[in-house]
């Protein structure tokens, strides 16, 4: 149906109800759309039930938005994201002045749509299309800042040869907010320090109650926090170093000390990580997100930049990418029309075969034929991966042969067609069955008074027809089994794989190829993985343009 | 009527700051620092409901919360995906090969052993969890795969891999099973299962830098040594003796052995549970090498409990994994839940005498190498993996080795 003709009807099926102390003057009434019923046409008594129940409704949707809107607007105002803040409220109160003024009465109708799809598909498309022109993936998640915190805290390392201590966390004042110190017992000596931000002193022992294990358990002008006060301030505790005359002592958790330092340091001025122990200095390459030093080694630790087109280059020239594409391309062509083909053409088949009249027990064979529909895909993806197995499965045993199925690449690739025939059929049987039945009798009817064969008849009527209604859902297949990542992840992850590049198989799609390039090695690369995936969407969307196009000419013919 | 849809306004506007308060007051309540400290563990499903009660207990002996959630898939990636948008947890359990990427991705922070506390483990524990020259996370347990054999069918445990075909073979002809042994290859090759074989024949895959860190710079793969060592193992696949087949996999080679079809499996702890279902008698040995070659290394694998570098609490954390983890009660309990190794030698002692195959297996890996926790290991799996499943199927071994090694000297940076 057209947005057109939803308008149309709209306002007349569903008057926006009117709170119920409106029912007095005439007068106040506002310019309600031109063509609305007026409201005293409806009786009394169905008036009011409409009115209330459509206020009910809106009080409860518009309750819901609001419940929303705060849930969501609490982690913005903690994270400060003002701009995303500003966008919630903006929608709310836009959603609220929508759906209580009597104004703007399309927009009721198409703004929740409009939502829906800005939230689930421009912006996953939009999000994936930034990706791309980034380096983000492992080793390259967060930003500089972070890199830097994690390598200098990476680097803390025990002081060699020097002391354990056991550590007390006290404080000088009240437990959950007083100024917090470290009491640190020294096992050797049994002697007790008082350490804060400024440095250590020596307590005198009488101060002090000690038990057997080195711990603190009471001190003169201390409050001693249990572990439950202490781990509420946990950030404090962990960032407070006490500084020593060559060191820092750091807490490891809430009952030790060492005396640790930080072995590399960052240093704005030269943008470089210089290691304290080995003079080893790492430079910042800003372009690619990663310190590196003279000889090419770099830190693991890097950060995320934006990197521009080098992904989209990565994909147009790298040999292991580039290389196997067009060759790939073709298979994953070949895959999405062969499994379109084979499960429409087994599926129209038994639909016809099921129409027939003078066929009994229809019902009984429909349910047997859309079982492999109704089991969960996935495990009937590995069943027939089991089932292809040269020495033990049972595609071999039964027709006593000796194929290795899935280790040659036509008799995988056959494997996996057969796989997707199996799985596939029902749903073009089900589909079928319903175009079948919308077809009217009397054209075949006519078409046998002229004199057709049962051939013509399929081929000049029945199949004309059948396309009509069903081209859309074979253009939907299509572009589904173009990027049926299961169904080969699942049976042969792309393999066989020729013994001279492991990089890619004879059944991979472009999907599973891109899968494997951007999480099999070298960890994720997810900023390479969207280069890919958009370029698989602008082939599947062209594909799906043209036929879409072709399927328009169609329907005019007939 | 406009000034009573005002009204109207105006009442929804009220049940919006009605509903306001109310869903808001929990948020600032948690934002804002609480009388007692909250831990969140991660952890897999299994490991989650054994560490629940220990959990629970150092929760209370502290006056602390501690939550543990069970992440049931992709727990690596789901960790690091969390931590940088700072919803992850305090402490995350997981294996040591994890370390070298989550240490780039900054998601784990160095923790502090003293002395005493690593002289608890045995040697290649630590160096399982050291990475950088630095430790990154405690180990609870050690898994290694070791040669399983069903003493019905095989009285003596084979010393070189000559040995367990001949015998293979002669219980074939026998026709006492069908299969020389079962070591699980797939169409697409595991470099896991086969590496015993691959070291026994001369291979490495990365060399050591003078202070005992792995260089990937100096790659194993399609080196003399690997080519060597892929060339003995093509002897043993389908085209030579047929005791490696790619028509085992991971999904049936363990059915194979308990359904009597083979007298050898390779495998490790986790297999024990069905082969004890099975009720086949059996035998732990070490996984043979190569008669005159080099010991074969099983890759060992090491649970560890690592400290969240983003979590919330982290000296609660450390103060978790650095003293309570390393107590053998919790070593032993995580044992019970699933049997491998403690890699505590307090908490092994402990549970040795009760369970006679603990000792085997860590006898069969007391000689292997840790999995090699650096990022670039990451390159090898895939490449590495499918060249030995098509050697295996009778590729020609130079040039096969060689595309693998290109692939992965390709991917490391």
């Amino acid at each position: 149906m057209s947005a057109e003709r939803l308008h149309e009807v709209g306002p007349a099926q569903q008057a926006p109800p009117v709170p119920p102390t409106s029912r007095a003057p005439i007068d106040s009434r506002p310019p309600g759309p031109p063509g609305r019923p007026p409201e005293d046409l409806l009786g009394p008594p169905a008036a009011w039930r409409d009115r209330i129940s459509g206020l009910v409704t809106r009080v409860i949707l518009l309750g819901l938005v609001a419940a929303i809107a705060v849930w969501a607007a609490f982690p913005l105002i903690e994270a400060e994201a003002w701009v995303g803040l500003g966008v919630l409220v903006a929608t709310t109160v836009g959603l609220f002045y929508l759906y209580l003024t009597r104004r703007h009465v399309p927009a009721k109708y198409l703004v929740p749509g409009t939502l829906f799809l800005i939230a689930f598909q421009i912006l996953p498309v939009l999000y994936t299309a930034s990706t791309a022109f980034s380096n983000f993936g492992d080793g390259h998640r967060g930003s500089k800042q972070d890199a830097i915190v994690a390598i200098q805290s990476s680097s803390v390392v025990q002081v060699p040869g020097s002391a354990e201590y056991v550590l007390t966390i006290a404080s000088t004042g009240d437990p959950s907010t007083g100024p917090l110190v470290f009491l640190i017992t020294d096992p050797a000596t049994g002697q007790i320090s008082v350490g804060d931000g400024s440095g250590l002193e020596v307590l005198d022992a009488a101060d002090a109650t000690v038990n057997a294990a080195g711990k603190v358990t009471a001190a003169r002008g201390y409050t001693i926090l249990n572990i439950g006060q202490a781990s509420a301030r946990s950030t404090e505790i962990t960032s407070l170093t006490v500084p020593t005359a060559a060191r820092a002592i750091r807490s490891n958790g809430l009952s030790r000390a060492y005396e640790g330092q930080a072995t590399r340091r960052y240093d704005a001025g030269c943008d470089c990580v210089t290691d304290t122990t080995s003079n080893h200095v790492w430079t910042a390459a800003n372009s690619d997100g990663s310190f590196v030093d003279s000889e090419g080694g770099r830190l693991p630790q890097g950060w995320r930049v934006n990197v521009g087109f080098r992904n989209f280059a990565t994909v147009l020239t790298d040999p292991n990418v580039a290389g196997p594409f067009l060759g790939t391309f073709l298979w994953n062509l070949a895959f999405a029309v062969g499994s379109v083909f084979v499960t429409f053409a087994l599926g129209v088949a038994i639909a016809l075969a099921l129409n027939s009249e003078r066929l009994r027990g229809k019902a009984a064979y429909r349910i047997l034929l859309v079982l492999p529909y109704a089991m969960p895909s996935f495990a009937m993806l590995l069943v027939w991966r089991d089932m292809f197995n040269t020495d033990f499965g049972l595609i071999n045993k039964l027709f006593g042969l000796d194929v290795d199925w899935l280790g040659g690449p036509w008799s995988a690739r056959f494997a996996v067609i057969l796989v997707q025939l199996w799985l596939g059929y029902p749903y073009m049987f089900l589909v079928a069955t319903g175009a079948l039945q919308a077809i009217p009798k009397e054209m075949n009817e006519a078409a046998e008074v002229d004199g057709a064969s049962p051939w013509q008849r399929f081929r000049q009527v029945t199949l004309p027809l059948l396309l009509v209604a069903l081209s859309p859902l074979l253009i939907a297949s299509f572009a589904f089994n173009f990027n049926n990542f299961n169904a080969i992840y699942l049976t042969t992850e792309g393999g066989p794989f020729p013994a001279d590049n492991p990089s890619v198989g004879a059944t991979d799609l472009l999907i599973t190829y891109t899968y494997r390039i951007a999480f099999g090695a070298a960890g994720a690369q997810y900023g390479l993985a969207a280069a890919i995936s958009i370029f698989i969407f602008i082939i599947v969307a062209t594909i799906s343009a043209v036929s879409f196009r072709r399927t328009r000419a169609l329907e005019e013919v007939y | 009527m406009r000034i009573r849809t005002a009204g109207v306004v105006a009442a929804f506007a009220l049940a919006l700051a009605a509903s306001g308060c109310g869903g808001g007051k929990p948020a600032p309540a948690s934002s804002t620092p609480q009388a007692t400290g909250k831990l969140v563990i991660w952890a897999d499903d299994k490991r989650a409901a054994v560490l629940k009660p220990f959990a629970d207990k150092f929760g209370k002996d502290n006056g602390v919360t501690v939550t543990v959630q069970a992440i049931s898939k992709d727990q690596q990636t789901t960790f690091v995906t969390a931590s940088q948008q700072g919803s992850g947890p305090d402490v995350m359990v997981g294996a040591h090969d994890w370390i070298g990427n989550l240490v780039q991705n900054g998601a784990i922070d160095p923790v502090q052993l003293t002395d005493a506390q690593k002289g608890g483990f045995p040697e290649v524990a630590l160096k399982a969890v050291t990475f950088n020259g630095q430790l990154y996370g405690v180990p609870y347990a050690l898994e290694n795969i070791a040669l399983i054999r069903n003493t019905d069918l095989a009285p003596n445990a084979p010393a070189t891999i000559e040995d367990l075909v001949a015998a293979g073979k002669a219980l074939k002809t026998a026709g006492r099973a069908t299969e020389i042994m079962a070591l699980q290859t797939g169409q697409n090759g595991d470099v896991y299962h086969l590496y015993p074989l691959y070291t026994s024949g001369g291979g490495y895959l990365f060399g050591a830098k003078p202070n005992g860190d792995l260089d990937p710079k100096d790659l194993g793969v399609g080196k003399p040594g690997s080519i060597a060592a892929l060339t003995k193992i093509q002897a043993l696949g389908e085209k030579g003796d047929g005791a490696l087949k790619r028509s085992i996999g991971g999904d049936n080679s363990i059915a194979t052995f308990t359904s009597k079809k083979t007298a050898f499996l390779v495998s490790g702890p986790w297999a024990i549970t069905d082969i004890k279902k099975a009720g086949i008698k059996y035998d732990i040995t070490p996984v043979p090498g190569f008669a005159g070659g080099q010991t074969a290394q099983p890759f060992v694998g090491v649970q560890s409990f690592f400290v969240a570098a983003k979590g919330k609490n982290k000296a609660l954390a450390q103060e978790f994994v650095t003293n309570y983890v390393t107590s053998p009660d919790l070593a032993v309990a995580l044992y019970q839940a699933e049997p491998r190794p403690p890699a505590l030698v307090a908490a092994l002692e402990r549970v040795r005498a009760s369970d006679p195959d603990l000792a085997k297996f860590l006898e069969a890996g007391s000689k292997g190498q840790p999995m090699p926790a650096i990022p670039e290991m990451a390159t090898i799996w895939d490449p590495l993996g499918k060249a030995e499943a098509a050697i295996i199927g009778g590729a020609n071994v130079q040039t096969t080795v060689d595309a693998a090694a290109k692939a992965i000297s390709g991917q490391i940076k």
